[in-house]
């Protein structure tokens, strides 16, 4: 069944400040393979202008997917998680997320659509850090495809 | 902030450096728990099929983290990355051997911004032949 549109444009509460570590920022670092020492070296980040060091651009889909779940998980809503495929991703970024980020997510619905069978939400993710500042923006296009005959 | 290519000296059509990044089922481990998604389709063969997978495969972030290090290397500064985005079009297959699958990435200069001084550099991202993101591309400001 097609997904309610009248959801396009619902904001849920911002989420409660993730802290950015700088090991977790090196854990990611090294599990994708990356040994760019911005990522790992404060002096190599200070040297690029940083205050300390940056996390490579996919890091926040951690902290954004998971307040997706807000919007994934709203009963009202009535996604179907376990059809749910990652259709695709963006991201805008104002500045790199770095060590001593604390980061809220604010999700909104930005679309719903719905082709053959399959319902396509798009989720946004605003990412501010404890000042207010824009950090990143992540656009999520989940699919949740049509169910089976039975 | 400061990347190291100037914008002056790259023009439409610009190649950049290729590159090929191995993936194994130990990588997919070790990025399963750096970023939390534990999804059994990245390690459990027998899920995967299950679910209808050919086989393993990878995390379609892992595939978007890779692909984006063809421009973060170029420029040598991620930080100058202004945006990024790709499609999930065919799964990265990863097989239970030694060679496990490789992300083959190719990215070309594909429109020039003079007043931003940014560059889109549209991404070919391929494994086993097959390409694996679609709409792939990055926009990033030069020096």
């Amino acid at each position: 069944m097609a997904l309610d549109q009248s959801f396009v444009g619902r904001t849920y509460p911002a989420t409660e400040p993730y802290e950015v570590g700088r090991e977790k920022i090196r854990e990611f670092a090294e599990a994708i393979g990356d040994t760019n020492p911005v990522y790992t070296d404060p002096e190599a980040a200070k040297a690029l202008g940083y205050p300390d060091v940056i996390a490579p651009p996919t890091f926040v889909f951690a902290i954004t997917f998971r307040a997706a779940g807000q919007v994934v998980q709203d009963p009202q809503l009535g996604l179907d998680y376990d059809r749910v495929v990652h259709g695709d991703q963006k991201f805008a970024y104002t500045r790199p997320v770095r060590a001593g980020d604390r980061l809220s997510v604010t999700s909104t619905i930005e679309a719903i659509k719905s082709m053959a069978g399959n319902d396509l939400v798009t989720v946004r993710g605003d990412v501010h850090d404890e000042t207010g500042e824009h950090v990143v923006t992540a656009h999520t296009m989940l699919v949740a495809r049509a169910a089976e005959e039975a | 902030m400061a990347a190291r290519i100037s914008y002056d000296d790259v023009e439409v059509g610009t190649e950049l450096p290729t590159a090929a990044f191995p993936v194994t089922r130990a990588t997919l481990v070790r990025y399963a728990g750096a970023s939390g998604d534990f999804n059994p389709i990245h390690w459990n063969e027998k899920f995967a099929k299950e679910v209808g997978l050919p086989d393993v495969i990878a995390h379609g972030m892992f595939t978007m983290a890779e692909a984006v290090r063809v421009v973060t290397d170029w420029t040598g500064d991620p930080g100058a990355l202004v945006e990024y985005g790709v499609r999930f079009t065919k799964p990265v297959v990863v097989p239970n051997d030694d060679e496990g699958a490789v992300i083959e990435v190719g990215g070309k200069v594909a429109a020039k911004d003079d007043e931003a001084r940014t560059v889109r550099v549209d991404l070919l991202v391929k494994s086993a032949g097959q390409k694996v993101l679609g709409m792939s591309r990055a926009v990033v400001r030069l020096a």
